[in-house]
């Protein structure tokens, strides 16, 4: 579903990534894990095609085209989602709205017709179970005025709606108290299918304790240095990062 | 990676739609202005000696005043010498009906999507066309007649409701009001006149279509609406002009006098030509509306979409004199390009208990400029007045400015002002936001821009909410630099 070979990105003119491999198949979930600074939002970033990071070389194929050649509408248009780590509020754009019009954008795409209000309605309750949320949000502006842990269970419910292909959820576990990481946990874990890949860029090992990874990756200094299943995982929130950096290195 | 700064240049050269000219025969007299042209003006429309005499004292007194220059916009001198002062189409006689008003209008009409042939014209919308200087046209006559409402162009009603118009005319915007104002007594050509009698809710909505299409031509309109006791009406304008390289100048002056319960909701959606991409062109709008809420729990609700003209000058006010009366105004102002407005409302507050709500959004993209300039006066006899007003501005792009200039005098203890304002910015990731859920640069501008403009938009007549709305998203394609 997704390859990436030798990816390496600047961000003003400074290397970020720098030679990245990573394949990621339908049905499987991978977790990036890293470092501050080690280049794991950009990765996040560049998949969804957000302006600000230069390509300088190696090449992402996503269901067989060249995800590059993509723009961001595009990208998410085919299934690639990205729930991010600071969601953005929409002042006066109702939040309904804007799922409706960003899932009958996509229904576009996939050769659906639109969707309409009453039976978008009926899809909506649906979903919301899977994040139990409440469905004054929904009545809502966009994120706006949102507390942390609400912004972050509305990504977990676009993504619902939306049903991508590929979810990258970036840093989806900061700020979320316990309670609000178990809710959201158990909504990743319910879109886990075998026709969808997912990966998990995080920095603490405990969203892991609720959302089983098959893959875990180690991202350092602009490469993956080291890749394993959950046990790594483990491993890292034992020992810290050190031991795989000097592994690396030496 | 997405859309540079080059591509969006691109989407924003877009062209004005309404820019066509009209080749119509007109008669048009020379450029300058004198009391000779003033004269002619009268004498061609067969005026009686007070109206003649009110528009010279109006000129002479113009003559020593200066133009006016706190408002926040800038443009070089106009030469009041070079701008013909009458101009309209070619004719006899004014047509006694539709089948007598020259096909190449009734085209041009239907070009702008204002069909007056009234079977095919909008549902319960009365229009009455105004061509340069003249009224061409004003459809659903006689239907309003049986209801008791005049609804005609002021140059008839000069002749055929001669006491109703010598009593209101002016008493809301006298001759000397403002430099502007001075000017349109002195020259104004034609425009709409309304009267709805007594306890009579107008069957329809009532609208006008301000057109200019000869060049170096001033329209001078003149528009008076008078609702009579616990009567009701909604009033709908529209303005568009062609697309010429010379600024032209638009000095209206619109009066509203509600009396005792009235009710009158006046709607504007303003897309006069606002010059090119560079700046040249364009109307200036220079424009005195005021609502005189002359009676007891009398309601005047002003409600306007700007898009146009590359220079607006208004503020629909409201003289709240008689007890209990309210007063509104709704407002969404969007300039791009070069354009630049410095528009707003004043609420007088006189009477007792008097209320009054302004809720204006400005909308800045490119280059552009957008003031809200608002006064709320509550006099010392306005005991327990209120005013509430809010003013949102939101700017897309960084080369935009938006200002807000509130102005508020209170001189009664028991009156209530307040006042709320924001400003926001359609920002790079608001947009990456919604491009990431699959909704288009396009789309997602004009989601933010119509959910920031809602409240106005809610205020506008059903038929024209939805035209609005798709005025304003064309107007901000690819605005986002």
């Amino acid at each position: 579903m997704l390859s990436i070979k030798d990816l390496t990105v600047d961000v003003d003119g400074q290397p970020i990534l720098k030679g990245l491999n990573l394949e990621v198949k339908a049905g499987e979930v991978h977790a990036i894990m890293g470092p501050n600074g080690s280049g794991k939002s950009t990765l996040a970033h560049v998949l969804s095609g957000r302006e600000g990071y230069e390509v300088t070389g190696g090449e992402i194929k996503y269901e067989g085209q060249d995800l590059l050649d993509l723009e961001v509408e595009e990208r998410a248009r085919k299934g690639l989602f990205l729930a991010m780590q600071y969601p953005v509020e929409l002042p006066g754009v109702n939040n309904m709205v804007f799922l409706r019009e960003a899932l009958n954008a996509i229904r576009a795409e996939r050769g659906e017709p639109a969707l309409d209000a009453v039976h978008f309605m009926k899809l909506m309750q649906e979903k919301l179970k899977i994040v139990a949320m409440k469905p004054d949000l929904l009545k809502r502006s966009v994120n706006a005025g949102f507390s942390g842990g609400e912004k972050k269970r509305n990504e977990i419910l676009q993504m619902a709606v939306l049903e991508p292909k590929l979810a990258i959820l970036d840093e989806t576990d900061s700020g979320l108290d316990i309670d609000a990481l178990r809710v959201v946990a158990d909504g990743v874990n319910a879109l886990r299918s075998p026709e969808r890949g997912m990966i998990l860029v995080t920095h603490y090992q405990r969203l892991l304790d609720y959302i089983e990874p098959d893959f875990v990756h180690v991202l350092a200094n602009g490469r993956i240095i080291r890749s394993g299943d959950k046990s790594l995982a483990l491993e890292l929130e034992e020992k810290g990062y050190n031991w795989v950096l000097e592994e690396a290195a030496a | 990676m997405s859309t540079g700064t080059e591509q969006v240049d691109e989407l924003i050269r877009q062209e004005y739609e309404h820019g066509f000219v009209t080749e119509i025969e007109s008669e048009t007299i020379p450029p300058g202005l004198s009391e000779d042209v003033i004269r002619l003006i009268s004498a061609r429309k067969n005026e009686p000696e007070w109206l003649l005499e009110w528009r010279l004292e109006a000129y002479r007194h113009w003559l020593t005043m200066t133009k006016p220059e706190w408002a926040s916009v800038h443009h070089p001198d106009i030469d009041f010498q070079a701008i013909s002062y009458f101009s309209s189409p070619k004719k006899k006689e004014g047509p006694k009906s539709l089948d007598e008003v020259d096909p190449t209008l009734l085209e041009t009409y239907e070009k702008l999507g204002i069909p007056l042939e009234e079977q095919k014209a909008l549902a319960g919308v009365a229009v009455d066309a105004v061509f340069d200087s003249v009224s061409v046209a004003t459809t659903f006559k006689e239907k309003l007649a049986e209801a008791g409402v005049i609804f005609c162009s002021i140059s008839e009603a000069v002749q055929e409701h001669p006491e109703l118009v010598k009593q209101y005319l002016g008493s809301v915007v006298p001759a000397r009001d403002n430099y502007f104002a001075a000017l349109n007594t002195a020259v104004f050509t034609d425009g709409t006149f309304v009267y709805i009698p007594r306890d009579t809710r107008c069957p329809m909505e009532l609208s006008t279509y301000f057109r200019i299409n000869a060049a170096n031509t001033g329209q001078f309109e003149r528009t008076l609406i008078i609702a009579d006791d616990r009567s009701t009406v909604s009033y709908l304008e529209g303005c568009t002009a062609p697309m010429r390289d010379e600024n032209q100048l638009h000095a209206a002056v619109v009066e509203l006098v509600a009396l005792e319960d009235a009710f009158i909701k006046y709607s504007t959606v303003q897309n006069w030509y606002p010059g090119d991409d560079q700046g040249k062109g364009g109307i200036y709008n220079f424009v005195t509306k005021r609502g005189d809420c002359r009676g007891d729990r009398s309601h005047i609700s002003w409600t306007q979409v700007e898009t146009g003209s590359a220079i607006t000058w208004k503020y629909p006010s409201c003289i709240l004199r008689g007890d209990d009366s309210v007063g509104e105004f709704y407002s969404v102002a969007v300039t791009k390009g070069y354009q630049q407005a410095d528009t707003g409302t004043k609420m007088i507050h006189m009477g007792r208990n008097t209320r009054s709500t302004i809720v204006s959004k400005g909308i800045s993209a490119r280059h552009s400029s957008n003031a809200y300039r608002g006064l709320v006066r509550m006099t010392p006899k306005a005991e327990n007045a209120r005013n509430h007003t809010q003013c949102d501005s939101l700017l897309i792009g960084d080369k935009c400015a938006a200002h807000t200039y509130p102005y508020m005098e209170v001189r009664n203890p028991t009156a209530k002002v307040e006042h709320e304002a924001t400003t926001s910015k359609i920002g790079e990731d608001q947009l990456f936001y919604c491009r990431q859920r699959g909704i288009s640069e396009e789309d997602a501008v004009s989601m933010i821009v119509n959910g920031f403009c809602k409240e106005v938009f809610q205020e506008l007549p059903m038929e024209f909410a939805a035209e609005a709305q798709k005025l304003l998203s064309v107007s901000l394609e690819g605005a986002v630099g």
